[in-house]
């Protein structure tokens, strides 16, 4: 490696190599943007299997007698009711009417959680963690740097599943069962970030590169393929998943986002609870609004226009593989109605686009209703 | 086209000359670097193009590319087909995924654009 690069390799770097993917880059991991294309490898998630090397993303581990207290008080969503072995995805308000991730909350035991977080927000998320852990008994841990992760994800996932970790078959989605795999201790989720069924699997970095092997070997007749950071991009988009640091941060909310669901007014307190009342009582301005088109290949930061009147710009967009067309998303005024036409600007041209709904595909198992 | 008889700029187009006229397409490495194209912006019959100035874009699922003129001249026709199947340019780079023709000003700007087996040698330079 070179003394001048401070990019960061996962433990599947030669794994990526061998199978020829093509690395970038990524906020500062080398990962694969796409083995063989990102359109095949979009379809074969749709439509198959594909792996997906995750390892960026984070691992904070909260222990201790006042655990689920403490997670309740910092997540918008409910998990001071998750059983052992149930997840749920959830956002952590800033309490200034942000956001400070998106995460996923697993209840391991009684008093011992994980928290998936993203990559570049881990050390942001356990310093908030940290901060706002006062009077509450816990311990909290950030194992970002301990812990590979593979995403193996579409319909086809469940025959990996049924010989790979068959106790899972038995979980809904966000179930999660900690498990010995080749001698190390493991955290096995139906999760993914793609709208397909699937897993993903938290493991120690000694023995990721087997599992991605195992994997290989397990999915060889079901056509498994290596899938790189293109097809996670438009399989999340198409499916209405978020992406932090682009569609939410610290300056909207988690109704700004459409994502009202994820927060429970019901619980007794959580970080931020009186803004959110204040906003859902006094209603939003901007809301994140899907377009699609059949003309163009609309980009993040691209405006919208409605009659020459700027609306807002895109946080997310591509074209969309499994739909054909275009489709994106962005911050815009209330009252644009499915299918009422807009405009887009793309280098200086003003090309078509419609209104549409999130999500724009919905032929996966696992998308979210919006609301 | 023959590859081989083609002139590349440093910035993978290459040009093919046929009587009075060009035809003007990205190279085999261009495509395969750019991924899966989706969508062409073609350039419009009657453009003036400038070397070494933009003619058109290329966006593939991930990114969007401007693809620059290797010489001076007037565009003449462009590869509607492409409008349909912009991945013709991914199939074939030299052939059916031509971009345009052009009418050429000054055809001592090609002496300065590499040939084949030069052009091969750079790109041995740009990969990783």
């Amino acid at each position: 490696m070179s003394h001048h690069t401070t990019v960061r390799k996962t433990h599947l770097n030669d794994i990526h190599k061998k199978y020829g993917g093509k690395l970038v880059d990524f906020h500062g991991w080398e990962l694969p943007v796409q083995f063989e294309g990102i359109i095949k490898e979009h379809m074969t998630v749709r439509e198959a299997v594909g792996l997906f090397d995750v390892s960026h993303m984070g691992q904070i581990f909260v222990d201790g007698k006042d655990a689920r207290k403490f997670l309740d008080y910092v997540n918008t969503n409910n998990v001071a009711k998750l059983k052992k072995g149930e997840g749920v995805y959830s956002h952590l308000p800033n309490g200034k009417g942000g956001i400070v991730d998106d995460v996923i909350n697993f209840c391991l035991d009684e008093e011992r959680f994980l928290v998936i977080v993203n990559a570049t927000t881990s050390d942001k998320d356990y310093k908030w963690f940290v901060e706002n852990s006062k009077g509450f008994e816990v311990k909290i841990s950030n194992k970002s740097d301990d812990y590979s992760m593979i995403a193996v994800q579409g319909p086809k996932s469940v025959e990996i599943m049924k010989k790979f970790v068959p106790e899972l078959l038995n979980y809904p989605r966000f179930g999660i069962v900690e498990k010995e795999v080749m001698g190390q201790h493991c955290y096995v989720s139906r999760t993914g970030y793609t709208g397909e069924d699937g897993f993903e699997i938290t493991a120690p970095h000694s023995i990721i590169a087997d599992v991605w092997e195992e994997f290989m070997k397990l999915g060889k007749d079901l056509g498994v393929k290596p899938c790189g950071l293109g097809s996670r991009d438009s399989l999340r988009l198409e499916s209405g998943y978020l992406l932090y640091g682009s569609d939410i941060d610290d300056e909207h909310s988690s109704y700004e986002a459409n994502y009202g669901w994820v927060v429970k007014l019901s619980k007794p307190n959580f970080i931020g609870k009186e803004l959110f009342e204040k906003q859902k009582k006094e209603g939003i301005k901007r809301k994140l609004t899907g377009i699609s088109m059949e003309q163009g290949i609309p980009r993040a930061g691209y405006k919208v226009f409605k009659d020459g009147k700027e609306l807002g710009v895109l946080t997310s967009a591509t074209y969309s593989p499994s739909l054909k067309k275009s489709i994106g998303m962005g911050y815009m005024p209330l009252g644009l109605n499915i299918g009422e036409e807009v405009e887009v600007e793309i280098r200086d041209k003003k090309m078509k686009a419609k209104i549409t709904e999130i999500p724009f595909f919905k032929g996966g198992v696992f998308y979210f209703k919006l609301g | 086209m023959n590859k081989e008889n083609l002139k590349y700029t440093k910035t993978h187009e290459w040009i093919g000359i046929e009587g009075d006229v060009a035809y003007i397409g990205v190279s085999d490495f261009a495509q395969s670097q750019m991924g899966d194209i989706v969508f062409v912006d073609l350039p419009k019959v009657g453009a003036k193009a400038e070397k070494e100035k933009q003619i058109c874009v290329v966006e593939s699922v991930k990114s969007a590319f401007d693809i620059y003129s290797p010489v001076n001249g007037e565009v003449i026709e462009v590869n509607s087909a492409l409008s349909d199947n912009p991945a013709l340019i991914n199939q074939e780079p030299y052939g059916n995924g031509w971009i345009c023709k052009m009418k050429i000003s000054d055809k001592s700007q090609l002496d300065s654009l590499m040939d084949f087996k030069t052009y091969e040698e750079f790109v041995k330079t740009q990969a990783h």
